[in-house]
């Protein structure tokens, strides 16, 4: 059993049969993170650079765990303080890491599509940590691990992602993953931040919550980016908590209890209430762990298939 | 062409004697645990386990070892071999590991199994029981309980057939002509 590509660029075309090793194979390593000892030997001398041209501590540090827990030598690289300030092209920075003899490379960029780039200037297997507002494959990877550890199967689940679709990286690669897998996804938002023609994609909007909220099984509840309050797209965060806020007020009127997730860092009582990111139902440090765990899997694949 | 080397009766009698052979050297069970490489190793670990209950009423703990990881030949294969889990829910750590394995062949599965050992804690001892010890070691290592010693050519094959997989309990011995496959 292998993987398709040699790169995980996105996961827009994944078959079903490289969703489900991954996500099998990642059940594997998480095991592993149980362990005293949470280092094994696969990936011994290969180097591996995560590029972050875009600031993002926990999914870095996930990474680089990841990583490390697989043997593997790691290099970070950050753009601020680097040449990249001084005007150096992403394909000089690429060609140069890769004249460093690099086995592997995990790019986080501004730009939709740099990971797809740099795939045809250097050699190294690439990983997408998120492009632009394009894919985050191993958020939404994580995510499906999360919801199948949780409801036995993805297969006919109904998942509401909420907030701001427009922007999203995580929810396209949620709804491209969890489509193949045969889930039922809805999106729920201001109309100023769901992108237009998304039904093409198979999914149904809604922009009220009270109208989703009994026919899911799991809500998605995406980061409000504070600095769009100003670009005016909606007119203020009390406002967009008393449409879009995922409260226990509004969960509770559903029959049953609805798993609760959010890809962090997490506005408390603004987009999701407190005592729900804190209560029973919400598997969000769950999907912290099983991050680690989807990367592991990701980088083993990728990195012992040469 | 496909030689049969040890029926279900055979199969069963090395068991019980392998068994005897354990709580022997031992002394008993007292700090014994038993851990099988999959896939193979874990249904003779199981089948070890049941034997000393019987002879010595008393329960072993019985783990299962993924070595998928350890291995020195996960790059430059074509398919990748599957990843499965480790399942040892005990501690190690002062234990007399018996480490359980079909073939013994080169030895490179053991040295991959007993660095995964290593990773989990540090047992006081670790014993190795094969069923089959087929010759050909590329590592120097050896085995303290032998089910059966089968003279081999190194381009033959040894298949090990146990009813938890397969249809029937025996062992066999395999011409092949396909040198890459010798097991």
């Amino acid at each position: 059993m292998k993987l398709q590509s040699r790169h995980l660029l996105g996961l827009e075309g994944m078959s079903k049969e490289d969703i489900t090793l991954i996500l099998d194979t990642a059940a594997s390593f998480k095991e592993i993170l149980e362990r005293p000892i949470k280092k094994v030997p696969p990936l011994q001398g290969k180097t591996i650079v995560n590029l972050f041209f875009e600031s993002s501590t926990r999914t870095r540090i996930s990474f680089e765990l990841a990583e490390r827990r697989l043997s593997a030598d790691v290099v970070n690289f950050a753009a601020s303080g680097s040449s990249v300030n001084k005007g150096e092209t992403l394909k000089d920075t690429a060609r140069n890491i890769e004249a460093m003899k690099i086995d592997m490379v995990v790019i986080r960029h501004s730009a939709s599509g740099a990971p797809h780039f740099l795939t045809r200037v250097v050699k190294a297997n690439v990983i997408n940590a998120g492009d632009g507002a394009h894919e985050h494959p191993t958020q939404a990877l994580l995510d499906m691990m999360t919801l199948r550890e949780k409801h036995g199967s993805l297969e006919g689940l109904r998942i509401c992602i909420v907030g701001d679709i427009l922007h999203s990286r995580v929810a396209l690669s949620n709804i491209y993953g969890l489509k193949t897998m045969g889930a039922e996804i809805s999106v729920c938002g201001p109309a100023t931040l769901i992108p237009r023609n998304i039904e093409d994609l198979g999914v149904r909007v809604y922009h009220r919550l009270e109208d989703i909220i009994p026919h899911v099984d799991a809500l998605n509840v995406l980061r409000i980016q504070l600095e769009r309050q100003k670009s005016g797209l909606f007119p203020s965060l009390r406002e967009y908590h008393r449409y879009f806020g995922v409260t226990k007020e509004k969960v509770d009127r559903a029959l049953k209890p609805i798993t609760i997730m959010h890809p962090g860092p997490i506005n408390r009582d603004v987009e999701l209430s407190a005592d729900l990111a804190d209560g029973p139902h919400s598997v969000i440090l769950e999907q912290v762990t099983n991050g680690e765990a989807i990367r592991m899997s990701v980088l083993y694949l990728l990195g012992t298939s040469n | 062409m496909k030689t049969k080397v040890l029926d279900a009766d055979g199969l069963r009698r090395t068991v019980n004697r392998l068994s005897h052979e354990v709580v022997e050297k031992n002394k008993g069970v007292k700090d014994v645990v038993l851990v099988g490489i999959r896939t193979r190793g874990e249904f003779l670990a199981h089948r070890v386990a049941k034997k000393i209950a019987e002879i010595e009423n008393m329960n072993v703990q019985v783990g299962i070892l993924d070595i998928t990881l350890y291995r020195d030949d996960l790059r430059g294969r074509l398919d990748q071999p599957e990843l499965k889990s480790s399942e040892i829910l005990f501690d190690i750590r002062g234990k007399v590991i018996v480490l359980i394995d079909d073939v013994l062949f080169t030895g490179r599965t053991i040295r991959s199994a007993l660095n995964a050992l290593m990773d989990l804690g540090r047992p006081s001892e670790i014993q190795l029981l094969v069923l089959v010890d087929r010759g050909h070691r590329e590592l120097p290592i050896k085995a303290d309980y032998v089910g059966k010693n089968v003279p081999t050519a190194r381009e033959q094959k040894v298949q090990v057939a146990m009813t938890e997989t397969d249809e029937e309990d025996a062992v066999y011995l395999v011409e092949n002509d396909d040198k890459e496959n010798g097991q």
